[in-house]
This record gives structure tokens, C-alpha cells and sequence, in this order.
């Protein structure tokens, strides 16, 4: 099947090379566009199956079923699981912790990347091999000593906490990113501003931050969002209800028992909700972003 | 450079200053858990009181546990989920926008392909897992799609049954990993000289062998990158699994990271979580280590 549609393509742009053209008008180029045009709806019917269902009554829902189109919106089932599960709590949890992160993330990242990626300081590979082993290794294996040293500390329990781990643990990504960056900045700017007699940190605050300014947004975006999805740790660091973060509240909707489907609908709207938002404000940063690696 | 070797040594070393916060919160979070789990895992702890030194005697029953291989064998079945299948059809899908969609409709209609394909992507796990668990429960809209085009007897009790377990949450795993292969493979694409293409194109090069012979070895760089990232990912399994199947239906989909926590924080056997902790660490450093050499080299190499 797949090797089949290739095959139009194939020709097809055969063609147009012929033709010394990359432009190509015929019926091929439907058929391309169609097929991945499908693949794209099929990703986003989960999407679509979730909202039209969410706005449903119960009963609109048990007489025509989750593929019928809404008779109209109705929000019950949004207001009681958002009562149900405080959201608006979750939410602003998730929002703190994420905005902390994100802040002192970029910041412990700039910093070691400064030295690591600028300094050359003796053993940087070293480090970025440790920095890069601490990431990768499953937080399994330090989740129990974390949940026991926080309550040692008083800070179990605590958005705090998870504020702490989660800015070191981004960083150790963010450092290893930020030094690749930065080991390539030109030598010519750093050598100019250190004539002119600026200190380090001049030069790092003056020069090095705001050329890297766009990338900095992009990891910071970055530690946002993979901090307000991260589970495993707030899971076991966060128990009260009070504390918790808007993964976390979906993560254990299935011990609530929400039997009624429109309810469980609306859960994932909610649940969805602050993704879509941030994908429309960050859509371009978000899907350009994995490239940072490689900005010159 | 023309400052001279004593005082360059002396300007470097004034660098290790700002190592410190990140030294640090590193040794704190990172290393010292680290170290402590490994301790553990030679002890019987139950969380309270002093651990309990025990040697090898966790590791011997792990040897021993089924429930321990069950889940070793099921985390290579998710590396088809994690890995295989969305690598597969991130390269082609990339190949598809960069190099057809994008020249014969526009980037525009490109860049909105690539954002659609990367939406999953961004979502909580958990919110994933509240949305397939819905889509994929006994009454759930699966059952209903498959009634209405006249396959009923397909209809399955997806994820309560031992033996779709796996393959459904393999299924939403796939859904939410296409989009992050895709955007590192078309930011990979973008890199490539655009005068590579026209060239083969010239030469009468279709896109199956441009496929072939120009974005897979040029794309050489992020496929690695993708392989590595997803195979570690594949090892910490945990959000999608406790949120679908909390490893069930009967150890169905029992994962190592599953199995710690359980361990962990239900039979409170602490020292024998930790112990599969530090087999879940030393698998995912040896991946690393293997990775980190052949990136190397082919550093090396260019």
C-alpha cells in the first residue's frame, strides 16, 4: 500500500525533474496531500472526539452516542469535574511550579553552559557526559531518596520541592544544549568585550545573554511544559490535594471512578485545554524549537 | 590567543565559579539520590528505622521473579511503540512535507501539517491517558466505530483484557511519539542544501531513492538522537501504563518503573525496588555509554 503511493510520487516528481521544474500539477499531488492529510485527522480525531463529547448532556450522550455532533453546548459536566477536582487550584499549581522552573532552569543552565561552553573549563566533556548519564538515568532511582530527604528537610509535600528537582534536573538537559550553543559562539566577540575590559559576568550578561535571548525563550518554553507534564515525581512528592498539579489530577481521575463517559470527556477537555493554549501561543517556538541544538 | 599561557590558565579557572549553584543542586538532587539508591538496593528497608544490610539477596530474587521478567520482556515490546514504528513514520512523513508537501503546496500548508502531527506531543501523559482510556473502555467510542462499520465482533474490552492491554497502550504511545520524531527530523531536513535535492531530482532521482540516498544518510545525525532519547524513554515507561492499565490487567503491562514504584510505595519493600532501579539505571547508562561512543566517532569521522 505504502510502497505503492511512493510510487506516484516517485514518478511524479520524475517528471517534473524532466521537466526542470520542482513544481508539479497533476494528480499525484492530490493523492499525496489526501493520504497525509488523513494521517493528520486521524492524530487530531481523539481531539475532536473530546470536545464535541464534553459540551453533550448525559442523556444526548446515552441516546446518540460520542460520534453524533453536539445539539448544543452544555457545561454541566465541565463545571461539576471542575468542582470535583478543585481545577482551578491545579492550575495555578502547574503554573507556579512550571513558571519557577522554567526561570531557574535557564538560569542554572546559563550559568554552567557559560563556563562549560565559553570557559572551556578543564574537564567540560566530563561534565556534560555526568550532566548528560544524571538526565538519562530513570528517576525511579532517585525518586525514593528525594520523597526521603524532602520530608528530612520539612519541604515534603511542598510545591517547593518540586520547584528544586525539577529546575536542576531541566538544567542538566538545558547545560548540555546551551554549552553546544555556546562553544560555537564567535571567539572574536568575547575577545573584543574582554580588551575593552569587561569582567565575565559583563560580558556574560551583556553579550552572551541577549544573542542568546531566543534560545533561552525556546528552553524555557521547553522547561514549562515538560514540567507542568511531568507525573512521576509530583506523584510521589505531592500528595494533598492542595499541592497538586493538573498532571497529577488527570493521572489519578482513575481511581475516581467517574462512571458517567461525558464526565470523563470533560475531564480531558480540561485536561487538554492549557496544551492547546499554549500550542497556539508557542506553535512556532514549540515546533522550531528542537533545532536550537543546532543554532550557529 | 595572545594573552600568555599563565594568565589564560588563570582567566579559565575564574570560569569554575559559575559551575557552582549547578554542582550544586546537581550533587543534591542527582548524584546523592543516586548514590543512596544504589545503597538500598543491598538492604531490606521498609521506609522507617535503619536499613537492613542484605547483600546480593535482592538481586538473587530478582533472578527469580516473574513478575520482575514480565516486565523486562514488555518494556522490548514497547520499544516498537516507543521507538521503531514512529522513527519509521516520522523519516517518511518528514520526507513527505520537506520534500513534496512543502515544494508543491507551500511551507505554510507544511508547517501546519508538522503543528498538527506535534499536538499529542505536548499533552500530559495523564491527559492522554484519560482521553484513550475513555476512547478505548468497553462502551468507549473504539467498540462504537467498529459496531457502526458492521465489525462488531472486533470489538474488544481493549484495555481489561490480558491480551489488547499492550497493544492499546502501545497504540496511544504511537500516537503521542510520531510528532516528536517529526519535528527533529524536519529541523534536520532544514539543514540539508536545498541544491542536493534539485541535483538528484536532475538526475532523474525519485523520491523513494532521494528518500534513501539523500534524508536518511543526511538525517543520520537526528535518527540517532530520536533512537537514543526513545529507547531510555522506553526504559522509565510509567505514566502511560499507570494511567491506562496500572500495569494490569494481571501484569499485562507490568514495567519496570511500574514495579519500583509499587515496591516502593505499596508493599513498601524498599530495598527491593531500589535494586530494580539500579538495573533500570545500569541498562539506560550502558545505552547511553554505546551512544555516546558512536556519536563520537562519527564526530570523529566528519
Amino acid at each position: 500500500m505504502a510502497d505503492a503511493v511512493l510510487d506516484v510520487a516517485d514518478r511524479s516528481v520524475t517528471k517534473s525533474a524532466a521537466a526542470h521544474s520542482r513544481k508539479h500539477r497533476g494528480p499525484g499531488r492530490w493523492f499525496i496531500l489526501g493520504l497525509v492529510s488523513l494521517g493528520l485527522l486521524a492524530t487530531l480525531f481523539p481531539f475532536f472526539l473530546t470536545i464535541i463529547n464534553a459540551i453533550k448532556t448525559s442523556a444526548e450522550y446515552a441516546s446518540s452516542g460520542p460520534l453524533a455532533l453536539p445539539r448544543g453546548i452544555d457545561m454541566v459536566q465541565l463545571q461539576k469535574y471542575w468542582d470535583l477536582s478543585d481545577f482551578g487550584r491545579k492550575l495555578l499549581n502547574s503554573a507556579i511550579i512550571s513558571s519557577c522552573v522554567a526561570v531557574f532552569g535557564v538560569i542554572l543552565s546559563t550559568l554552567n553552559a557559560y563556563a562549560i561552553g565559553i570557559g572551556k573549563v578543564k574537564g567540560s566533556r566530563a561534565i556534560l557526559v555526568i550532566l548528560l548519564l544524571g538526565i538519562m538515568v530513570p528517576q525511579e532511582s532517585i525518586v525514593y531518596p528525594l520523597y526521603y530527604m524532602a520530608k528530612a528537610v520539612g519541604i515534603y509535600d511542598t510545591q517547593l520541592a518540586v520547584i528544586i528537582v525539577f529546575s536542576v534536573i531541566q538544567s542538566a538537559f538545558g547545560t548540555y544544549l546551551l554549552s553546544s550553543v555556546l562553544s560555537s559562539f564567535p571567539r572574536e566577540i568575547i575577545e573584543a568585550a574582554d580588551i575593552d575590559g569587561a569582567s565575565r559576568w559583563q560580558v556574560l550578561w551583556y553579550v552572551v545573554v541577549p544573542v542568546l535571548r531566543p534560545t533561552l525563550m525556546v528552553i524555557g518554553t521547553f522547561f514549562f511544559i515538560w514540567t507542568w507534564n511531568e507525573f512521576l515525581i509530583p506523584l510521589v512528592l505531592l500528595v494533598s490535594n492542595n499541592n497538586q498539579t493538573v498532571s497529577l489530577a488527570m493521572g489519578l481521575t482513575r481511581g475516581q471512578n467517574l462512571s458517567d463517559p461525558v464526565l470523563q470527556a470533560a475531564a480531558s477537555l480540561l485536561g487538554i485545554a492549557p496544551t492547546i493554549i499554549f500550542f497556539l501561543i508557542f506553535q512556532r517556538t514549540l515546533t522550531r524549537g528542537v533545532a536550537v541544538g543546532s543554532v550557529k | 590567543m595572545a594573552v600568555a599561557d599563565g594568565t589564560y590558565a588563570q582567566h579559565r579557572r575564574g570560569y569554575y565559579l559559575y559551575l557552582v549553584p549547578g554542582a550544586i543542586g546537581f550533587t543534591l538532587i542527582v548524584l546523592i539520590p543516586q548514590i543512596a539508591n544504589f545503597f538500598l538496593s543491598f538492604t531490606a528497608w521498609k521506609g522507617v528505622g535503619t536499613p537492613r544490610w542484605i547483600g546480593l539477596q535482592n538481586y538473587q530474587k530478582l533472578l527469580a521473579d516473574d513478575q520482575f521478567w514480565g516486565s523486562m520482556i514488555h518494556t522490548l515490546m514497547f520499544i516498537v511503540s516507543m521507538t521503531i514504528i514512529p522513527v519509521a513514520i516520522g523519516v517518511v512523513l518528514a520526507s513527505l512535507l520537506f520534500d513534496y508537501i512543502r515544494d508543491q503546496f507551500g511551507e505554510r500548508l507544511s508547517n501546519l501539517f508538522r503543528a498538527g502531527f506535534y499536538l499529542p506531543q505536548i499533552l500530559p501523559i495523564t491527559t492522554a491517558g484519560v482521553l484513550w482510556g475513555w476512547i478505548l473502555s468497553p462502551l468507549g467510542v473504539a467498540n462504537i466505530v467498529l459496531k457502526a462499520i458492521g465489525l462488531a465482533p472486533l470489538a474488544q474490552n481493549w484495555i481489561g483484557d490480558a491480551t489488547w492491554a499492550l497493544p492499546s497502550v502501545s497504540l496511544m504511545i504511537v500516537w503521542i511519539q510520531v510528532g516528536y520524531c517529526l519535528v527533529v527530523f524536519m529541523a534536520g531536513l532544514s539543514r540539508i542544501d536545498p541544491s542536493l535535492y534539485e541535483a538528484a531530482q536532475l538526475d532523474g532521482a525519485g523520491w523513494w531513492q532521494r528518500l534513501f540516498s539523500i534524508t536518511i544518510p543526511m538525517l543520520a545525525p537526528e535518527i540517532f538522537v530520536v533512537t537514543l532519547t526513545t529507547l531510555i524513554a522506553a526504559l522509565k515507561l510509567f505514566a502511560p501504563v499507570f494511567v491506562l492499565t496500572a500495569a494490569g490487567p494481571d501484569n499485562a503491562t507490568m514495567v519496570p518503573s511500574y514495579l519500583t514504584y509499587y515496591h516502593f510505595f505499596t508493599t513498601q519493600r524498599v530495598g527491593y525496588g531500589a535494586a530494580i532501579a539500579v538495573v533500570q539505571m545500569i541498562l539506560t547508562v550502558g545505552l547511553a555509554v554505546i551512544f555516546l561512543r558512536f556519536q563520537a566517532r562519527q564526530q570523529v569521522t566528519e
